[in-house]
């Protein structure tokens, strides 16, 4: 139990997927301006990337490494991470369409996030169990989770902010992203 | 469709060069640019897959269904990456290992997909490889000149090829390397202030 506690630590923290492994910059940048949408983004991704890190590595376990094609690996794991969008999206429709409304947008974006690809296949790098693999994706997705909303916080205030004209926008977007991933820089030391 | 085909290549170079106009495909912009070297290859290997899915969307663009392109791009393009891949590991494997996750994760660029769908998917052949070709040059500068920066700053050094050509050290022996600079926030820092000096330049 306790080595699955460390793994989600160093997952949220230490090696955040956004900050310490520069995944999924796109999104960051793109849906910070608002919290509302930080909002929408981060829970989207908690949910596909969980159902995403379990297929994939079941996929890859079972019929990739089973029949030695271990080089489809890309093309079948983007082919899983869109359709399971895909199907999540309908689902959701038809069923919950509460949540599907607040989603909205934010599914279909999912697919080209790099964080999703990218936690998938760390997950085969590092040869995870299964167990290992569930805790590391949905721990990912909070770290995801945790920094896209600290910093739509932040970027909510820079509006305030006397900003010179050059540095506007997503110039000062990336220094103030520097800053908050140098925060997160500090928990190296934790494990 | 007034535009000719050169300026449809040299619209990647400067007017719309990606990532500081197009701000698109950054996380192998920021994590790939330790070194010049590793910029510059991962800024080649995203020109190949590229023009190779520009050519394809452009050619297939008639018998494409509107509404399933997406799923067809992503396979196309997943194609030419595994393409790359497999290359790479035969013939620039220490790259190969540097790029890790990084190459695979070309799939999901978002530049890739950006130009099949804003331009191959609506103009003809040519004009789609010359801008393929153009915005991957773009790209691969854009990466190099980060790459530079921070290998410059971070380690004091200038890698090409394996051996160091350039090393801060010899001329100055009491530079201490800034650290920072490799590093995560770093990375983040660079890029902003890049940007910032590019819409100096930019506003004139």
């Amino acid at each position: 139990m306790g080595d699955y506690i460390v793994l989600a630590v160093s997952c949220i923290l230490i090696n955040n997927i956004l900050l310490a492994q520069y995944l999924g910059n796109c999104p960051f940048l793109g849906t910070s301006k608002k919290m509302e949408t930080a909002v929408g983004m981060s829970m989207a991704v908690v949910f596909v990337l969980v159902m995403a890190g379990v297929i994939t590595w079941i996929v890859d376990t079972y019929v990739l490494a089973q029949f030695g094609l271990e080089y489809l690996r890309t093309i079948s794991f983007i082919l899983v991470i869109a359709s399971l969008v895909q199907f999540v999206e309908m689902f959701l429709k038809k069923s919950i369409p509460a949540l599907y409304a607040g989603l909205g947008i934010f599914l279909p974006l999912i697919t080209t996030n790099c964080a999703v690809m990218g936690a998938c296949l760390i997950n085969i790098n590092e040869e995870y169990t299964f167990v290992q693999a569930l805790v590391s994706s949905f721990s990912y997705a909070v770290g995801f989770g945790l920094a896209l909303i600290l910093f739509a916080g932040v970027r909510e205030r820079i509006i305030l902010a006397r900003v010179p004209k050059p540095l506007q926008d997503t110039s000062i977007g990336l220094v103030t992203a520097g800053i908050l991933s140098l925060t997160f820089f500090a928990f190296k030391g934790m494990v | 469709m007034a535009k000719s085909i050169a300026q449809e290549f040299a619209k990647g170079l400067w007017e719309e060069i990606p990532p500081f106009r197009l701000v698109l495909g950054l996380c192998p912009v920021l994590a790939v640019t330790k070194t010049v070297e590793n910029g510059i290859g991962m800024g080649l290997a995203t020109t190949f897959v590229l023009i190779g899915s520009n050519l394809f969307v452009s050619l297939l663009r008639n018998s494409i269904p509107a509404k399933v392109r997406i799923a067809c791009f992503i396979i196309i393009i997943a194609t030419f990456v595994t393409v790359v891949e497999l290359l790479m590991q035969a013939y620039a494997y220490p790259l190969f290992l540097k790029l890790g996750i990084f190459i695979p994760l070309i799939v999901v660029n978002c530049i890739v997909l950006g130009r099949a769908e804003a331009f191959a998917f609506k103009n003809g052949v040519v004009a789609s490889l010359a801008d393929g070709l153009g915005m991957g040059i773009g790209f691969t500068v854009s990466l190099g000149a980060l790459g530079g920066v921070r290998e410059f700053f971070g380690s004091g050094t200038l890698t090409f090829w394996e051996k160091p050509a350039f090393e801060i050290a010899n001329y100055a022996p009491s530079f201490q390397p800034f650290g920072f600079m490799v590093e995560a926030p770093g990375a983040f820092v660079c890029l902003g202030l890049m940007l910032c000096l590019m819409n100096l330049v930019g506003s004139e």
